[in-house]
């Protein structure tokens, strides 16, 4: 399974201090979030991975202090459920 | 409708009807120094009604109605029609306000600097502002505080100041020389005074503000202010506006410059005095 950023047009995404700003165009819903998601969301525009992927490119580049496939896959679910990401299928 | 006013707070323009003339009458005393909607023309309606024909004279109840309604609002005694009156001209701009941004909170200014203080009920916002307005400050509203979606300015909507139960003696106090409406005892607030904003406040009503300082105050508390991040005041802000959510991207830019660009604290104090000095230090 492999996941992308919403398209880019649809996010504005507003880093205010501790917390991130994103507000989805296509539903209208401000979601207030806290990291790793904007950095999340930064490396799945730049194309689509799978979870282990992008665990990789979290640890690589933000020194993640405790790498968990599971618990990533339960957050890129809670992102697809909100419409920040979306699955796209491998082939 | 059988009696009609007209009347313009800050930008907006209201026009209420009524089936019976004592509320209006009162209105028309209160706001008397307020000028008419622009070009005549109102953004708002509001309707004060009797649900059946014998309830305007048999214990005269009034139903608050307009272009927005809330269905199954209970009805006042014909005694508060003026606190009905004021009720629906706040529930058309809570429901129906799209010109600005919308915030539930008090505003006062000085040298072109506006504080917005909001929280919630019985937080003291009204209160506050009449104290600050009795020191010289020009009262923009004790209510709603009206920012621009292009400008980030803030409007005023100076009403009349809805002052409640312990509040009614302490700006009683204050401003000896101000103009009141009547008590109105056994609301569902408790007892109500209107206080009439002055002569600067509504002279000045067209005049808008650069926002410089956001409060959160609470009262009941030991004097104590902190700093409130822009993350934590922006989520504040949403639960405090009616319209943030259906002006959409205009409303999510407004309310990010506001808290990017203006400083938020939230103060606590345990009596009036220590609000006005600590808002005083602070502004």
């Amino acid at each position: 399974m492999l996941y992308r950023a919403a398209d880019p047009a649809t996010l504005r995404v507003v880093p205010l201090d501790a917390l991130t700003l994103v507000y989805h165009r296509a539903s209208g819903i401000t979601h207030i979030v806290d990291a790793p998601v904007p950095e999340i969301l930064a490396i799945l525009a730049e194309g689509p991975r799978n979870v282990a992927g992008l665990l990789g490119v979290l640890v690589e580049r933000f020194d993640l202090a405790d790498p968990d496939p599971a618990a990533l896959a339960v957050r890129l679910d809670e992102l697809v459920g909100a419409g920040l990401v979306e699955r796209t299928c491998a082939i | 409708m059988r009696h009609l006013t007209q009347l313009r707070i800050g930008p907006i323009g209201f026009r209420i009807g009524s089936h019976w003339r004592r509320p209006l009458a009162a209105l028309d005393d209160l706001y008397r120094d307020y000028p008419a909607p622009h070009d005549g023309i109102a953004d708002f309606n509001v309707h004060l009604f009797a649900a059946r024909p014998w309830r305007r004279v048999l214990r005269p109840s009034v139903h608050i109605a307009g272009d927005f309604v809330i269905p199954d609002a209970a009805p006042l005694p014909l005694a508060q029609g003026l606190l009905a009156a004021e009720m629906g001209m706040n529930l058309q701009m809570a429901l129906g306000l799209r010109r600005f941004l919308l915030l539930h909170a008090s505003m006062v200014e000085r040298n072109g600097r506006a504080v917005l203080m909001t929280g919630i009920s019985g937080a003291g916002k009204s209160t506050l502002a009449a104290l600050l307005m009795a020191r010289g400050w020009r009262l923009m509203g004790d209510e709603f505080a009206l920012i621009d979606c292009a400008t980030g300015l803030a409007h005023a909507f100076p009403r009349l100041v809805s002052l409640k139960n312990e509040a009614v003696d302490v700006v009683a106090q204050a401003l000896p020389g101000a103009r009141f409406g009547p008590l109105l005892e056994g609301t569902p607030k408790g007892a109500i005074r209107h206080l009439v904003p002055d002569a600067c406040a509504i002279a000045a009503m067209d005049v808008p503000a650069e926002p410089s300082l956001i409060l959160f105050p609470r009262f009941g508390f030991e004097a104590a202010a902190r700093p409130v991040l822009p993350s934590e005041a922006f989520v504040r802000l949403t639960q405090s506006s009616t319209n943030y959510v259906s002006l959409a991207e205009r409303g999510f830019d407004a309310l990010t410059r506001l808290v990017q660009s203006v400083p938020a604290r939230a103060i606590d104090y345990p009596d009036a005095e220590t609000a006005i000095a600590m808002v005083e230090a602070l502004a």
